[in-house]
């Protein structure tokens, strides 16, 4: 043995009979679909969009719950995750670099050249007639697919923790919210030529919801509707989200109801392995995340300051700003690198890394939140576990095996390291006390 | 002050991270194995594939630099307690001011014909691990034949099951006892697990013992024979029989030895400024409830906490306190706290109640006179240890356990509890009347440990 820490010793090819003929099936199904959307995308228009678009989502959607429920059919209830780090696709082997690739040229026609999916959003036509009675653009083709993904991989989810009631209702959850509140309100919004508004994402996510020009526009073109977005918006980022991670932690969002969760909670699980644990990473991230919420906090001020002084300030600049923003951080950051690189980098970059919301309610939750993760006792037998499949890159580990209760402000709490520990070590809890101060005195 | 540290797991590591923490002597960890400490428990998941070894390291690789943790990779062959010298096996020599044991255990072997086969062997060390990954590649090719015979029915053999079951190789496992682990576990637990065992598929086979092992002209391990006569063909077989401390080399020492390495209750050897911690250290004298040699994780973690102590000058007794242990047999985690004997004393009673589904159950231990609880026994259930702790310190009635148990509950938060199953049950069994008069919740909890939950209960 040498001072060099090995990476997996597996010699043996470790899944002989790792895929059954039903599963091939399934997954010959899926490929099927992948292949009417990748014909269309490439050639950049479609054959009968009505049969198209029924064909690849309904090959999609079987051959995907097809392939889930083989996978845990035959299984008893309990953790599954024999052979994850012998698996090229949660691996960063061939099949993980292709997704990834893969997604990312999705990204990267989606924001910069979205004629390139022109095909592809004339196939969307018929079903956005039939929910936002217009035409298919190329952000209601990403709409569907990241709702598609979210259901479809949700139901993958929830049958591999079937024993786990936690991650099964929470998995509801953030289905429901994705699927309502990210897709169908905004369409039928549409359709009733309302503004098309997200009520679950709010400032300083969607940082333009508190910028005076949607603030003005939302007022000014919607009357008492406008008005009353706008008012959501602000109760939601100035009373809600203090109040909710107040009793709840940040997870009541993060977790829950937010639609980027949502995706790297389901579409993103076999990904969550590849996060960083390291103490670097832990101070690359705080210096990132806080920096991208100040310079909201500032644009924002500046931007109603401006506003007030009628543009003496910024001038023309102003647009400029928010333009930059949402190239970097918008469309490179939670786009591209936040879910196209998901097989590289992990399921959470975004969430770890560069989101303003996930800041602000982190430091909430760090300070002001009754949300803790208890440890049980001196159990824990220093696995790795717990760290290892924590997608934020929290070596949770290092607080187990010491007795220390864990409150980190970027923990979403999605209760993944309290299943996984073989030992019961480790429980989510809300309370107001601390035990035995155990959080800032462990040992 | 110079100190040396002969192995570098659990209990030398935390250990070495102690006497860290209150002083700057210099310490320095031997180990042969392994340069990384590393979580021995973890061992099956890497196989499995759930952790890389490197997921299993007790810290990360700039704590040792930082905390000024010297490490040697080699195998000490002597002790010389006289000269207080060290004899390495790549020749060097090293000195020391005080000496801490914790060398560990190795997996025992009881003189079987053909254990020195190739495919034969236990799981300890890093080491075994390897090689059971290349034997794998021996079964593998066996392909419809391949089997893999474990025998031995504890806590590793049965990790070596679930090891080999991962990876879709048939297993078959003798075991001696009439039950699964039935000299620690009470019957209804011993046979929840057999139940589980099987249901993996698992040939499990009780009442069995190991004959003979036989090979082929490679000398790899052909075929196992059992007492009853029956013939197993496979490419492994896994001795999982207990271990014993890995003293060998202290043998010619002039240090105490029994089975392990005699200790009073400061830790001390026989021998000045020498301790022992861990698997490898006899307890001359072990507290009530508690046996000479625990060869289990948190024994060794305790001691190293304890040796760092006195070491820096602090002398302290070694206080285990209350016993508890937990293991998970295959998608069952086991969890027990006290003393919770495999047959029932006279002077106790107990309560069980397990799930319609067969993999969970509770029991809970009392005495039949006053009825003070003395133990927790848990498949399938989280609970809290510091709570049932407490309740056995203070030797609560199990009414008033009863009456509280959702404290103790320690499940995640929407899965079903069964406390009032289990009240149910008592009341029925006692024509009692007992309910639940607090709810599982972090504050309840606290008050209960800080006593104020006490003294409303009264
Ligand atoms: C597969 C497996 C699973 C287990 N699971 C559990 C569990 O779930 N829960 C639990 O409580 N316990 C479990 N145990 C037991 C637990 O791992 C041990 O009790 C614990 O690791 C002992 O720690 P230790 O520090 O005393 O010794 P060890 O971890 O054995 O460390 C001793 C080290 O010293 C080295 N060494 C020995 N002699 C020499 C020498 N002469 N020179 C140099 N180096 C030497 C050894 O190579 C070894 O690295 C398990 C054990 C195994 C093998
Ligand atoms: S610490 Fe646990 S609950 Fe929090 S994000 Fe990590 S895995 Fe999820
Ligand atoms: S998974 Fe559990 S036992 Fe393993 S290191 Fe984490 S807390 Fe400890």
């Amino acid at each position: 043995m040498n001072n060099q820490p090995l990476e997996s010793i597996s010699i043996a090819q470790p899944h002989p009979v790792n895929t059954s003929l039903r599963q091939k099936m399934a997954l010959a199904l899926v490929a099927v679909g992948l292949l009417f959307v990748l014909v269309t995308w490439a050639s950049r228009q479609v054959w009968n969009p009505l049969l198209s678009l029924t064909g690849s989502l309904v090959t999609l959607s079987v051959g995907t719950l097809w392939y889930a429920f083989e996978t845990y059919k035959g299984s008893l209830p309990g953790i599954k995750n024999n052979g994850v780090m012998f698996r090229s696709l949660s691996n960063r082997g061939v099949w993980g670099w292709m997704v990834g690739v893969f997604i990312t040229a999705f990204y990267v026609c989606l924001y910069w050249f979205p004629k390139m999916l022109g095909g592809l959003v004339q196939m969307f036509d018929p079903l956005s007639m039939f929910i936002r009675g217009r035409a298919a653009d190329q952000w209601f083709v990403y709409g569907t697919f990241y709702t598609l993904a979210v259901l479809l991989l949700g139901v993958k989810f929830m049958l591999k923790y079937r024993h786990n009631r936690y991650q099964q209702i929470r998995t509801i959850s953030v289905m429901f919210f994705q699927l309502g509140f990210s897709f169908l309100i905004p369409a039928w919004m549409l359709l009733m030529n309302q503004p098309e508004f997200y009520f679950t994402y709010f400032w300083p996510l969607k940082y333009d919801y508190l910028f005076p020009n949607t603030v003005n526009w939302l007022t000014n073109s919607y009357a008492h509707l406008g008005v009353f977005l706008v008012f959501w918006g602000a109760v939601m980022s100035f009373i809600a989200v203090p109040v909710l991670t107040y009793f709840f932690g940040k997870r009541w969002y993060c977790s829950w109801v937010c639609g980027c969760g949502a995706l790297a909670e389901t579409a993103g699980d076999s990904f969550r392995t590849l996060s960083d644990k390291s103490l670097s990473a832990w101070k690359l991230e705080r210096w990132l995340i806080h920096s991208v919420l100040v310079f909201i906090i500032i644009t924002t001020i500046l931007l109603w300051a401006n506003s007030w002084k009628q543009g003496a300030i910024l001038g023309e600049y102003s647009m400029g700003f928010s333009k930059t923003y949402g190239f970097l951080i918008g469309s490179m950051f939670s786009g591209v690198i936040g879910t196209g690189f998901y097989p590289i980098f992990g399921n959470r970059v975004w969430c770890r890394f560069g989101c303003p919301q996930a800041a602000l309610l982190g430091i909430f939750q760090k300070f002001f939140s009754r949300f803790r993760i208890t440890t049980n006792g001196g159990q824990c037998i220093s696995c790795g576990n717990c760290s290892t499949y924590c997608e934020m890159g929290i070596d949770v580990k290092s607080y187990a095996q010491r007795g220390q209760d864990i409150v980190r402000a970027s923990c979403v709490g999605c209760g993944i390291c309290s299943a996984v520990c073989p030992r019961g070590v480790l429980r989510l809890e809300n309370g107001s006390v601390d035990l035995m101060d155990r959080a800032k005195y462990p040992e | 002050m110079k100190i040396v540290i002969i192995g570098n797991g659990i209990a030398g590591t935390n250990a070495a991270r102690f006497i860290r923490k209150r002083t700057d002597h210099q310490i320095i960890m031997i180990s042969e194995e392994s340069w990384q400490p590393y979580s021995r428990t973890a061992l099956m998941y890497v196989y499995m594939g759930h952790l890389k070894l490197k997921d299993t390291h007790l810290y990360e690789d700039w704590f040792w630099e930082k905390n000024c943790l010297e490490r040697i990779q080699s195998r000490v062959n002597r002790v010389d307690i006289h000269k207080k010298q060290l004899q390495l096996q790549d020749g060097k020599t090293l000195e020391y001011d005080k000496l801490i044991i914790a060398c560990g255990s190795r997996p025992n072997k009881f003189g079987w014909p053909g254990q020195s086969l190739k495919g034969v062997q236990g799981l300890y060390h890093l080491q075994d691990l390897e090689s059971m990954e290349g034997s794998t590649l021996d079964i593998l090719a066996a392909g419809k034949n391949a089997r893999a015979v474990i025998v031995g029915g504890g806590l590793i053999g049965i990790e070596m099951a679930e090891m080999f079951h991962s990876r879709h190789i048939p297993v078959t496992f003798l075991v001696r006892e009439n039950s699964f682990w039935n000299q620690v576990l009470p019957p209804e637990e011993s046979d929840m697990i057999n139940r589980h065992i099987r249901e993996h598929g698992i040939d499990l086979r009780l009442n069995t013992e190991l004959k003979e092992i036989t090979g082929d002209a490679a000398g790899k391990v052909s075929e196992v024979y059992t007492n009853h006569g029956d013939r197993i063909a496979c490419q492994f077989a896994g001795l999982t029989v207990g271990v014993s401390p890995n003293i060998e080399f202290l043998k010619e020492s002039g240090i105490k030895l029994n089975r392990g390495v005699l200790v009073n209750e400061w830790l001390e050897t026989s021998e000045k400024d020498i301790y022992a911690i861990g698997d490898c250290a006899e307890l001359q004298q072990p507290d009530s409830g508690r046996r000479a040699i625990e060869a289990v994780w948190y024994t060794g973690r305790m001691m190293g906490q304890t040796v760092a102590q006195t070491i820096c000058g602090v002398k302290t007794a070694y206080k285990p306190g209350i016993w508890f242990n937990s293991a998970k047999f295959f998608d069952i985690e086991y969890q027990v706290y006290g003393d919770v004997p495999a047959v029932l004393p006279a002077h106790l009673e107990t309560l069980y109640w397990e799930h319609p589904e067969g993999r969970k159950s509770v029991r809970i231990n009392f005495e039949k006179n006053g009825g003070a609880v003395t133990g927790f026994n848990l498949m399938g259930v989280r609970y809290r240890q510091e709570v049932c702790e407490k309740w056995i310190k203070e030797r609560t009635p199990i009414s008033q356990v009863l009456e509280n148990l959702s404290l103790a509950n320690f499940d995640p938060e929407f899965f079903r509890q069964y406390e009032s199953e289990i009240l149910d049950q008592y009341n029925r069994q006692n024509n009692t009347n007992i309910r639940l008069s607090s709810k599982r919740s972090r504050n309840q909890v606290s008050r209960f440990l800080s006593n104020l939950g006490q003294q409303s209960n009264a």
